[in-house]
């Protein structure tokens, strides 16, 4: 049926052949393999002197591990990292907002304000909070330029806790302003022109089809802040907030194992970033559904 | 002569010092089907963006139903309205663009879902039914929970018109709604718009496709450098024009 003579070959169905089908044969990338083997031997060796050498004081390690001053710094760190990463999206989304505003007053505060918080240090901005009771001895509620509105001393009002909590917030909302932009940005501005022609509001269009699609955007820069915060508000040892580092600090300030004190931080920094890489993923999968292309 | 649904009473506009639309005036029936031509740059798409205040008009009037579009008239003056009653007005207008212009992150069941749900406030479970039913009718029961970026071109301009659809609009503007497609998916698309015109929807239709335009529309549009010059029924603007420059755009494009 399928057999073909030679001189009907053109006009009728597939070429036939006679030859076996061929078995293929991976090429053997000798040279990776050669390097694969001497970077595992020069981990294994890494891993082996750590583990082996005195001076890192593993027993003391393990002896301050779960020390209760290493755990409530520990938690003071998970804690100001989650609050002022929040305080950084809502304020980042707000000034991103106002940065794309057509009105030129609001677009320039904003600016201002993105301008001034990345173009000053963060330590600065926390000795400049804390210290806010120097330029402001009272704060005042009310309506400015009246009699009308309540006084408080600034002192009782800014502990050290509110001062790393604005400090940290406020500088955090200055960079994620710039990545909630590039995120916007990256949506088709038709999205926008569907959403209106459909007689949402720009409001309703930003929040049900602009941030949505703007997600995927966001999320690994904002993954990178949060773990960055992470070691970020160990600054916070400046105002006097026991936070992880500081902790370690105070306890080899007294007994001088201060090596094996940082590896103890080290290592709770290391599990909290674990975490929140994990966490990372799990967000980007949820936001990355409509791209695969499978139901 | 049934009551126009769309005026354009001496619609201009520039961007900057560059004029895209010259006083231009002209009626839409209720359940017309008119179409646009002319060459690109002519303001055929501005003038259809002018209709949903997408685009803002510098002087003249748009009304819809007799609604002045945009604006709220007090006396002589014309007053902007604010954004939640512009957004009411475009709700009854229905847009199909170039580009589809889907929801991405969300499904054609839930593209067609969105506007009813959220800016009528329907019932979701009332808003799927009639999302269903749209879709259905559009040849696309079986694509409902498929995101865009899996649909051919062809599909998501029905989507698109569903998702008009279920607004209930009282027009639909198509801005070039086939240019995108790969030719052998243009046919679908149209069979739909041929539908929904024989439904007795008023329909404005920028297009290049001049046979849609011929057995579609009852009214052509030719326009040019922002001026409509000549406009009348399809055997008379296609085969008989009036003016040369129609000739010479005809004859480029047929």
């Amino acid at each position: 049926m399928s057999t073909v003579k030679p001189d009907d070959r053109e006009s009728s169905g597939p070429l036939q052949s006679e030859e076996p089908m061929l078995t293929y044969v991976p090429a053997r990338a000798w040279g990776t393999r050669a390097a694969a083997v001497l970077l595992f031997l020069m981990v294994v060796y890494f891993l082996v002197s750590i583990a082996g050498n005195a001076n890192f004081g593993w027993s003391v390690v393990g002896e301050y591990l779960f020390d209760t001053r290493i755990l409530s710094g520990f938690y003071l760190t998970i804690w100001l990292t989650i609050i002022t990463m929040i305080i950084g999206i809502v304020l980042g989304t707000l000034f991103a907002v106002m940065a794309m505003s057509r009105n030129v007053v609001i677009s320039t505060v904003a600016n201002a304000y993105i301008w001034f918080f990345r173009g000053t240090p963060v330590l600065v901005q926390l000795i400049f909070w804390y210290n806010l009771g120097a330029l402001f001895p009272e704060l005042s509620l009310g309506i400015p330029f009246t009699d009308w509105g309540v006084s408080v001393p600034t002192n009782t009002l800014i502990s050290p806790i509110t001062a790393a909590v604005l400090g940290l917030g406020l500088n955090e909302g200055a960079y994620m302003s710039e990545i909630i932009r590039s995120g916007l940005l990256a949506v088709d501005p038709g999205q926008r022109q569907a959403a209106t022609s459909l007689g949402m509001t720009s409001r309703k269009a930003l929040w049900r089809i602009v941030l949505p699609q703007a997600m995927p955007v966001i999320i690994p820069p904002t993954g990178n802040q949060t773990i960055g915060m992470l070691k970020t508000s160990s600054l916070v040892s400046v105002i006097s907030l026991s936070d992880l580092l500081y902790s370690a600090q105070t306890i080899y300030s007294r007994n001088f194992q201060t090596i094996p004190l940082l590896i103890v931080a080290c290592l709770w920094y290391l599990f909290a970033t674990t975490i929140l890489t994990w966490l990372q993923s799990r967000i980007e999968r949820h936001f990355a559904r409509s791209r695969n292309t499978s139901t | 002569m049934p009551a126009p649904m769309i005026v354009f009473d001496r619609v201009s506009k520039n961007f900057g010092n560059l004029p895209v639309l010259r006083d231009i005036s002209l009626a839409v029936s209720a359940g017309e089907v008119i179409s646009l031509i002319g060459p690109s740059g002519s303001g055929k798409s501005t003038l259809l963006r002018c209709v949903n205040h997408l685009e803002q008009i510098d002087s003249g009037s748009v009304t819809v139903d007799g609604d002045l579009i945009g604006y709220r008239r007090v006396g002589n003056l014309a007053h902007e309205l604010p954004e939640k009653l512009i957004a009411k007005q475009r709700a009854r207008i229905g847009m199909v663009f170039q580009n589809f212009n889907l929801f991405g992150h969300m499904t054609a069941l839930e593209n067609v879902m969105e506007a009813p749900v959220q800016v009528l406030r329907i019932p979701r479970e009332e808003a799927k039914e009639r999302a269903v039913n749209l879709l259905t009718r559009v040849g696309l029961a079986d694509k409902m929970q498929n995101y865009p970026r899996m649909l051919s071109g062809g599909q998501q301009q029905r989507v698109a018109i569903a998702r008009a659809l279920a607004m209930q609009p009282k027009v639909i503007l198509f801005d070039e709604p086939t240019s995108a497609l790969d030719p052998e998916l243009v046919g679908e698309v149209l069979e739909v718009m041929r539908d929904l015109a024989s439904d007795g929807m008023t329909m404005m239709v920028v297009t290049h496709e001049m046979s849609f335009a011929r057995e579609v529309c009852h009214r052509i549009a030719f326009m040019e450098a922002g001026r409509i010059v000549e406009c009348g029924k399809p055997a008379e603007v296609l085969d008989n024009p009036a003016f040369e420059r129609t000739r010479a755009f005809l004859s480029r494009v047929q």
